[in-house]
C-alpha cells in the first residue's frame, strides 16, 4: 500500500499492475507513481510495452491486474467522463480530424464540453495555437501541414480543456532532430507556464535527457519494469546490464 | 487435427463477429437515444456534409442507372407485348416495377457501392490513424460523433436519389415507347393511373429503410477495421457486401409482409 499523503502528490499511481491485452500479458507487476507537475518518461525499446502502459493510463484499455489511479480515480464507467476532462492525449500520428481545419480541431473539445460561445471558443483555440506557435496554420487542413506541425496542433488540442495531465505518445517519432528538439522545448515551456504533468512515451535518449524529471524503463525480455529514477541515475547509477547498454548505446 | 482446429477457429471468429455486430447495434441505439434527448449536440454540419456527398455526389449515377434500367426494361418487355399489340402496358409495368420495387432496390445497391463503402473507408482510415481513440480519450462517443450523422445522411439521401432514379427510368421507358409510336400523353396517363400516392410513398419508405441499413452497415464495417495493410479495403468490401445482402433480406421480408397483410 502506498502512503496516502504521498499519494495526494501523485498524478498517477500504478500498484502491481499487469499491462497488456485480454489473453496477453505484456508487462507484469508494474508499480510506480508520477508526481504532479513532473515530466515523466516511459522508456524502453520497441515493443517493450511502454505504449501499452500509456493506453492503460488514458483509459483506452483496462489493466489486467493491479490498481491504476489517475488524478486519484480509477478508470470505470462512473469516473470516465470526469477523468477524460483531466487528461489530454497526443497520439503518435497526431490523430487530427482530417475533415476539420487545425482551428476546428482545437475547438472541438471546447465545443463539446464547455458553454463558451463560438467567438470565445475561437479566441481560446487561437491562443492555444499561438502557444504552440501555429497561429498561422489555423485555417489549414491537417493534410496541408507537416508531421511536426500536426503534433503541435495535437498538443494544442490536448490542452484545450486545461487538463491536469498531458500524455504524449512518441512525440519525436518520424521527426528530424531539429523539429524533435523544438517539440522538447515546447513541452518544457508548457510545463513551466501551465504547471501540467506530462507523461511521454519515447525511446529517444536526447529527448529523455532534455525534458525528463524521472523515467520508468521497461524490458521486453523480462516483461517488466527494470529501472525507475532520473535519467542521470539510470545512466550512471545502475548495475542492470540492459539499462546500462540502453543508455550507453553508441558509445565505444 | 488441423481441420478441426480450423473449424473451431472459424466458429470462434464468426461468433466474435456476431457479438461485435450486436454490440455495435446496441451502441448505435444508445447513441440514437442520446441524440433524441440532446438534439442540440447532434453534429448537423457533419450530417449535412455526408448528405451532400451521398445525395449530390450520387445523383448522376443514380439517375443514369435509373434511365438505363427504364430503357432496358421497356425495350425488353415492349418487344414481347408488341406481339399482342399491347405495348402501351409497358408504362403500367414500369410504373409498378420502378415505384414499388426496382427504383428503391437499384438505387440502394448504387448507394451501398458508392456511399456505404465510402463511409467504411473513411471511418476505417480514421481508426487506423488513431482518430477514434482520440475521440474516445476526449470523452466523445465515436458512434454518436461519426455514425449518427452518416446514418441520418444516408437515410435522407436514399429517397431523393430514388425519386430521381425512378423519374429517369420513366423517361427511358417513354423514349422506347415513343419509337414504338405510343404518344407520350398516353404513356403518362397509364403511368399516373397505375401508380398512386400510396405506392410511391411505400417505395420511398422502403428506400429510407435501405438508406438506414446501408449507413449503419457501412459505418459498422469502418468501426471494425483492423490495422492490417488491407484493413480499410476489407472494411469497404464488407460494407458493400453486407449492404447488398441486407437490402435483399429486408426487401424479401417486406415482400412477404406485404403479401401477408394484403398490401
Amino acid at each position: 500500500m502506498m502512503d496516502p499523503a504521498a499519494e495526494r502528490d501523485d498524478a498517477i499511481t500504478l500498484e502491481r499492475v499487469d499491462a497488456g491485452y485480454p489473453g496477453t500479458v505484456v508487462l507484469k507487476d508494474v508499480s510506480f507513481s508520477v508526481k504532479r507537475g513532473e515530466v515523466f518518461i516511459l522508456l524502453g525499446g520497441s515493443g517493450c510495452g511502454k505504449s501499452t502502459v500509456m493506453k492503460h493510463m488514458i483509459g483506452q484499455n483496462p489493466v489486467l491486474a493491479g490498481t491504476l489511479r489517475v488524478a486519484g480515480m480509477e478508470w470505470g464507467r462512473r469516473t470516465r467522463a470526469a477523468l477524460c476532462r483531466k487528461i489530454g492525449v497526443m497520439y503518435q500520428s497526431g490523430a487530427l480530424f482530417g475533415s476539420m481545419t487545425c482551428l476546428e480541431n482545437v475547438m472541438l473539445p471546447l465545443e463539446e464540453f464547455t458553454c463558451l460561445g463560438r467567438r470565445e471558443r475561437e479566441e481560446k483555440a487561437m491562443a492555444l495555437l499561438a502557444d504552440v506557435e501555429l497561429a498561422d496554420a489555423a485555417g489549414k487542413m491537417p493534410n496541408e501541414i507537416s508531421g511536426g506541425m500536426k503534433k503541435r496542433v495535437a498538443i494544442a488540442r490536448a490542452m484545450a480543456l486545461d487538463p491536469e495531465i498531458v500524455f504524449l505518445d512518441e512525440p519525436s517519432a518520424g521527426l528530424d532532430p531539429v523539429t524533435s528538439g523544438a517539440l522538447d522545448d515546447l513541452v518544457l515551456r508548457l510545463r513551466g507556464e501551465k504547471g501540467m504533468t506530462f507523461v511521454v512515451v519515447t525511446h529517444e535518449l536526447p529527448s529523455v535527457f532534455k525534458i525528463a524529471d524521472r523515467c520508468a524503463m521497461f524490458d521486453k525480455a523480462r516483461r517488466g519494469m527494470v529501472a525507475l529514477g532520473t535519467p542521470a541515475e539510470l545512466r550512471d547509477g545502475t548495475d542492470d546490464a540492459f539499462v546500462r547498454k540502453f543508455f550507453r548505446r553508441g558509445e565505444p | 487435427m488441423s481441420f478441426f482446429g480450423d473449424i473451431g477457429r472459424g466458429a470462434v471468429a464468426r461468433t466474435e463477429e456476431i457479438a461485435d455486430n450486436l454490440a455495435f447495434i446496441g451502441e448505435s441505439f444508445a447513441a440514437f437515444l442520446w441524440t433524441v434527448f440532446h438534439p442540440r449536440r447532434f453534429r448537423f454540419r457533419d450530417a449535412a456534409l455526408a448528405f451532400e456527398r451521398a445525395a449530390a455526389g450520387g445523383l448522376a449515377i443514380s439517375t443514369g442507372i435509373g434511365f438505363l434500367l427504364g430503357l432496358i426494361l421497356a425495350f425488353q418487355s415492349a418487344a414481347a407485348l408488341k406481339m399482342f399489340g399491347v405495348e402501351v402496358y409497358v408504362a403500367d409495368m414500369l410504373a409498378i416495377g420502378l415505384f414499388r420495387e426496382l427504383g428503391p432496390v437499384i438505387t440502394a445497391i448504387v448507394l451501398a457501392g458508392r456511399t456505404g463503402s465510402a463511409f467504411a473507408a473513411e471511418i476505417g482510415a480514421m481508426k487506423v490513424d488513431e482518430e477514434l481513440d482520440a475521440l474516445a480519450t476526449m470523452g466523445l462517443d465515436p458512434v454518436r460523433f461519426l455514425v449518427m450523422p452518416r446514418v441520418l445522411a444516408a437515410t435522407l439521401a436514399m429517397p431523393i436519389l430514388t425519386i430521381f432514379g425512378e423519374l429517369a427510368g420513366l423517361v427511358g421507358g417513354a423514349l422506347v415507347l415513343r419509337f414504338m409510336n405510343v404518344p407520350p400523353v398516353v404513356y403518362w396517363n397509364h403511368v399516373v393511373s397505375t401508380s398512386g400516392a400510396f405506392m410511391i410513398m411505400f417505395g420511398l419508405a422502403k428506400s429510407c429503410l435501405f438508406g438506414f441499413l446501408i449507413g449503419l452497415i457501412g459505418c459498422g464495417a469502418g468501426m471494425r477495421t483492423t490495422e492490417s495493410p488491407g484493413g480499410v479495403g476489407e472494411a469497404a468490401t464488407r460494407a458493400v457486401v453486407g449492404g447488398i445482402v441486407a437490402i435483399a433480406v429486408a426487401d424479401g421480408m417486406i415482400a412477404v409482409l406485404c403479401h401477408v397483410w394484403g398490401i
